[in-house]
């Protein structure tokens, strides 16, 4: 059953079931929601394909404003696995911490992380970006093809491993790079970047103190030297 | 996948509603765990040294106690509930439990202390917590599980949680691949192990070494060295409780806590029922990193 109302409206999810309240916002094509009461409830606001405004009022499970299009989703608390899952457009904020793999396999839009954001951030990355307040977890950026990933604080283990064409730029400490994860030279370009993505986020430091990280492109070339083992 | 919950009270206030507090935590990982489920609980007041076993329902639990008391010369009670039996031993645990694994092998000892009892079955959790009266138990923390079988079969003896030392109970979600090598090298040190099961390993590494004199903390930051493998654990001593995870940390898990309660869950969903939520500090485990609560005390060495 799809709630009568379609435009505007205060879904309350202690008494509407998860299949109503997506059915609900996926109808609409204008407008704001608010959802209350999720209750760490999983797949909340995902598959929306409309540039309509959603807050939820609370903590949020698995997949939470998961495949978005165009809609503006705003978390207010905590985020489970898998924030913006494939996201294609439009804005996924939380404001407190995600789970793993969040923005995993993200074509575009706007993931933002006020908080942390534990291992396996951005994996697998494919246009996104992903602005996070505080840290990343281990293996974050792990594969990321496409995109760009800003970090205010500290990036964990691993960070940007087997990376493909992303850009990683952390302001503070990195404790190990991932297998053919380098170093680059931060140019005016880099920074302007770092400066407009913050400004998209709504989070604020000094563009010119983060590092710039990405692919050394030793791993996913084929070695024409190694054509002899065939 | 696997469910967990544990819920540790610092508030004696809320110690007569445990497991009405426990009981929709457990109910809201039953999608998690579907096919068997366990729980323990620390009895609150005085100690009363208790070997919590399981049998079949033909079980003659009153020629148990009797053959017990011969053997170790304890007075013993029996209390049954379904197919389950709380021998109140006033003597010697380890040595009962001992005797009750070598002597009835159609009996599991399911955990032996002072404060804790284990109860666990197969079937739908919210069954298992119905038939056991989780509800209306009460005491100072307790821990719970909803499984996924994946290593081994849907049978009782692979519900968990798992406790091989004194007061000391383990819940796992995940994996272990050493467990074959570990559980020979514990049996070698005098462990003794009742299932095929992985899980059951770390809780005896941990029994182990809390007998050796380790403090909880230390003896998971043993297990940090020495399990190999996914894990999420949600450890209960008589009066702690811990929290790890692997270094990979595959395996989901939320802390919250409050001034009145610490809680552990796989996943937010099942703390978003327990009163004061809204002022939790809510966050995620970090991977390797050991979290612990309560007495540092040592296991008694029974």
């Amino acid at each position: 059953m799809t709630m009568t109302l379609t435009n505007t409206g205060l879904i309350d999810l202690s008494d509407t079931t998860v299949r109503e309240a997506n059915a609900t916002l996926q109808a609409a094509t204008e407008g704001a929601f608010t959802l209350a009461n999720p209750g760490g409830k999983h797949a909340l606001a995902c598959g929306l394909q409309h540039p309509v405004s959603v807050t939820i009022k609370g903590h949020t499970g698995y997949y939470a404003g998961g495949m978005n299009k165009l809609a503006e989703i705003t978390i207010e608390g905590n985020a489970g696995t898998g924030l913006a899952e494939n996201i294609m457009s439009g804005v996924v904020r939380v404001t407190g911490d995600a789970s793993q793999s969040a923005g995993a396999t993200g074509h575009g839009g706007l993931v933002v992380i006020e908080g942390n954001a534990s291992a396996r951030c951005g994996i697998s990355m494919k246009g996104v970006d992903i602005v996070v307040g505080g840290n990343v977890g281990h293996m974050s950026a792990f594969m990321a093809q496409a995109g760009n990933l800003v970090v205010l604080g500290d990036a964990g283990p691993d960070l940007g491993d087997s990376i493909y064409e992303a850009q990683i730029f952390v302001r503070g400490s990195v404790d190990r790079l991932g297998t053919d994860c380098i170093e680059k030279e931060m140019r005016p370009e880099h920074i302007a970047l770092v400066a407009q993505l913050m400004d998209r986020a709504g989070l604020y430091a000094d563009p010119a103190e983060f590092r710039r990280y990405g692919s050394a492109r030793q791993l996913y070339h084929f070695k024409i030297d190694n054509a002899g083992a065939y | 996948m696997c469910g967990i919950v544990g819920l540790f009270l610092k508030d004696p206030a809320l110690q007569p509603r445990l497991g009405a507090l426990m009981a929709p935590m457990l109910a809201e990982m039953t999608e998690r765990g579907p096919d068997s489920a366990g729980f323990a609980i620390y009895r609150d007041g005085a100690p009363h040294p208790t070997l919590s076993c399981l049998g079949p329902l033909c079980t003659d639990w009153k020629a148990v106690a009797a053959s017990l008391t011969q053997a170790t010369g304890a007075a013993v009670e029996v209390e049954t509930i379904a197919d389950h039996a709380l021998l109140r031993v006033w003597g010697d645990l380890r040595a009962a439990r001992a005797h009750l694994i070598e002597t009835f092998p159609q009996v599991t000892v399911t955990a032996s202390g002072e404060a804790i009892e284990i109860f666990k079955g197969i079937g739908d959790p919210m069954d298992v917590a119905r038939t056991f009266g989780l509800e209306s138990r009460s005491g100072t923390h307790g821990i719970a599980h909803t499984r996924m079988a994946t290593e081994s079969a849907v049978t009782i003896s692979g519900s968990h949680p798992f406790s091989t030392g004194p007061d000391t109970c383990l819940v796992h979600n995940g994996s272990l691949s050493n467990h074959h090598l570990l559980r020979a090298f514990l049996e070698a040190r005098g462990e003794r192990l009742q299932t095929e099961n992985d899980s059951e390993v770390a809780a005896a590494f941990l029994a182990w070494r809390m007998r050796e004199g380790d403090s909880l903390k230390q003896a998971l930051h043993a297990a940090l060295n020495r399990l190999d493998g996914f894990y999420t654990l949600t450890i209960g001593t008589r009066d702690g409780f811990a929290v790890l995870r692997d270094p990979i940390a595959c395996k989901p898990a939320v802390l919250a806590e409050t001034d009145q309660w610490v809680a552990m869950a796989s996943e937010f969903r099942a703390i978003a029922p327990l009163p004061g939520v809204e002022n939790a500090r809510i966050w995620e485990p970090e991977p390797g990193v050991v979290y612990s609560w309560g007495g540092e005390a040592r296991a008694v060495a029974a």
